[in-house]
């Protein structure tokens, strides 16, 4: 995901002499091809997250439209105010990058977790909140940032995240990309933990089910996402995402459910609301977590039951 | 002009109950050099790419920056009186973009000196003349973030940046000196690879000189020694005056010593 945001990175800036890529000291040898191809359009910041922004909203104020780039918790809870005043307070097109969703960087230990980012991204008032599943959307999404005349976080997984069926289609902003149809049951994945959900979804159909496994790839706002799962008689959904339990995706389409009056048992597979000390892969960290496929496919099979 | 833009400063926060009117009072003279003999601004085109770009770092002197956008022609002189009403698009922060002159949103502090390095970089970028100047405080350069754009900034060779520390020496709840060990200010500027001057904050012919002296291989940043309060004997260098709203008969004593025939 991380080298085919790279490549999007490359793209935009073809397509839009306005992209300029930031980075806080992190990207080794990444952002070479870019910085070669676009000569004063590459800036490092050095390890100053605070500063990045604060250069990110004089640049937008001057009409150019940065992407700014470091590990997800760097790249958000470090210069949280600064996001909050310079970006969405003056409503400026920056694009927050945050590499490393979930437990990407596993055995780095807490500090490297994003685990909290969409929840702190959320809470900000005018940001969207993007989250791609896999290399194809987060191409996509890189592109229709541009589109967006405020601020966005784009959150990105580190690497190895495999191509999924059903992201080879348009991607549009608000509207969950259908990685398996089905009907009545769901799963509904942030992030590149929508394989899990895919993989858990298959061995469910195994056994006779025919469960609806979408990547919400945009947190906020969801959207159509409601009116995706009320489309297909979804009366039971597992929502999947490598985050705490607070104000990610679950939480998000609990709450649109309410308001649209939509009702559904919606359950929650999560990361725990606490940080790991003892740190493994994400592998590992995913099925301690109870979001990897068989756990998945024994949660949502078992309330179907 | 720096007596009338003191006169508004303290009947703004007078009627506005708002307080930091000794901070605005600091910075005044370093405000009207910029907005009245330095800057090349234009009124009837605030968004001109060409401009210079000036930024109150220092937020809550917002007072003093309202009364010289208004004095220079950006909003009418009457609009002042909506200064901290309800309603009102002068805040006793500025806010961005709700008024002509405004380049961004500052009030907490450590914001400015980032962002007009953000400006500078674009507008050298997009080949635009203009230079930033950016206002902030000595209490201001207690934040992180003031010092990581400090550290960038000649490392980009930031010629057409400029920062004006507002060096008053006192800070919300105490004399700088004594909160942190922020001098020598001067030597720290230099030292991070900046063109350091220390000027006078209150001569302004010394501004205007030191702000017209930008420097070929590295951004400017200017020492200006002032004092909190500076025109009103009883607020000067008086931590009260970060807090207290004059009262009508502080205003008429105020104005009293700010008489209209003063330089």
């Amino acid at each position: 995901m991380r080298d085919a945001f790279f490549r999007a990175i490359e793209g935009a800036a073809r397509a839009d002499d306005r992209v300029i890529f930031l980075t806080a000291d992190l990207g080794y040898k990444l952002f070479d091809p870019f910085a070669a191809a676009n000569p004063g359009r590459c800036l490092n910041l050095g390890v100053a997250e605070a500063n990045m922004i604060g250069v990110a909203a004089g640049l937008a104020l001057e009409g150019f439209r940065p992407f700014a780039y470091s590990i997800a918790p760097f790249a958000t809870a470090r210069c949280l105010e600064q996001i909050r005043n310079s970006l969405c307070g003056m409503g400026l097109p920056v694009v927050v990058c945050g590499v490393g969703a979930g437990y990407a960087y596993g055995v780095n230990g807490a500090t490297h977790h994003g685990v909290d980012d969409l929840g702190l991204m959320r809470a900000l008032p005018g940001m969207t909140v993007l989250s791609p599943c896999d290399p194809r959307e987060t191409a996509a999404l890189v592109l229709a940032t541009l589109a967006l005349d405020g601020p966005a976080y784009l959150r990105l997984g580190r690497g190895r995240d495999p191509v999924l069926p059903g992201t080879d289609g348009p991607v549009t902003i608000g509207r969950p990309t259908v990685l398996r149809e089905g009907r009545e049951i769901a799963l509904v994945a942030t992030g590149g933990v929508a394989s899990e959900a895919l993989a858990g979804a298959e061995m469910l159909a195994r056994d006779g089910a025919d469960p609806l496994v979408l990547s919400a790839h945009t947190v906020k706002p969801l959207g159509s996402l409601v009116e995706v799962l009320a489309d297909r008689e979804v009366h039971t959904v597992l929502t999947v995402e490598e985050h705490g339990p607070y104000g990610g995706l679950h939480e998000a389409l609990c709450a649109d459910a309410m308001t649209e009056r939509w009702r559904a048992r919606i359950l929650r597979a999560s990361a725990p609301d606490r940080f790991v000390h003892d740190p493994a892969s994400q592998g590992a960290l995913r099925r301690r977590s109870g979001i990897d496929a068989a756990s998945l496919a024994a949660a949502l099979g078992e309330a179907r039951c | 002009m720096a007596t009338r833009i003191r006169r508004h400063v303290v009947r703004l926060s007078h009627s506005g109950r708002a307080p930091h009117v000794g901070s605005a009072l600091s910075c005044v003279d370093i405000l009207v050099a910029l907005y009245f003999r330095v800057a090349q601004l234009d009124p009837a085109r605030p968004r001109d790419p060409g401009r210079d770009r000036v930024i109150l770092s220092k937020g809550h002197a917002a007072a003093a920056l309202y009364a010289c956008l208004a004095e220079r022609g950006f909003l009418p002189v009457e609009r002042l009186a909506e200064f901290a009403a309800e309603g009102s698009a002068l805040a006793e922060h500025p806010s961005y973009p709700t008024l002509p002159g405004i380049e961004c949103t500052t009030g907490s502090l450590g914001h400015g000196l980032g962002i007009g390095a953000g400006m500078a970089t674009g507008m050298r970028l997009a080949g635009r003349p203009g230079r930033v100047f950016v206002v902030v405080s000595d209490g201001e350069c207690n934040e992180g973030s003031t010092w990581e754009a400090a550290l960038w900034a000649p490392a980009q060779r930031l010629t057409n940046l400029c920062c004006i520390v507002d060096a008053n020496g006192l800070q919300a709840t105490g004399r700088t000196a004594q909160i942190t060990r922020i001098e020598p200010l001067v030597g720290k500027w230099r030292e991070f690879g900046w063109n350091a001057l220390e000027v006078d904050g209150h001569d302004l012919d010394a501004l205007v000189l030191a702000l017209s002296s930008p420097d070929e291989e590295r951004p400017t940043a200017i020492v200006a020694r002032t004092t909190k309060g500076k025109g009103v004997s009883f607020m000067e260098d008086d931590i009260e005056w970060h807090y207290r709203p004059p009262s009508q008969e502080d205003l008429l004593r105020a104005l009293a010593e700010l008489a209209e025939d003063m330089p």
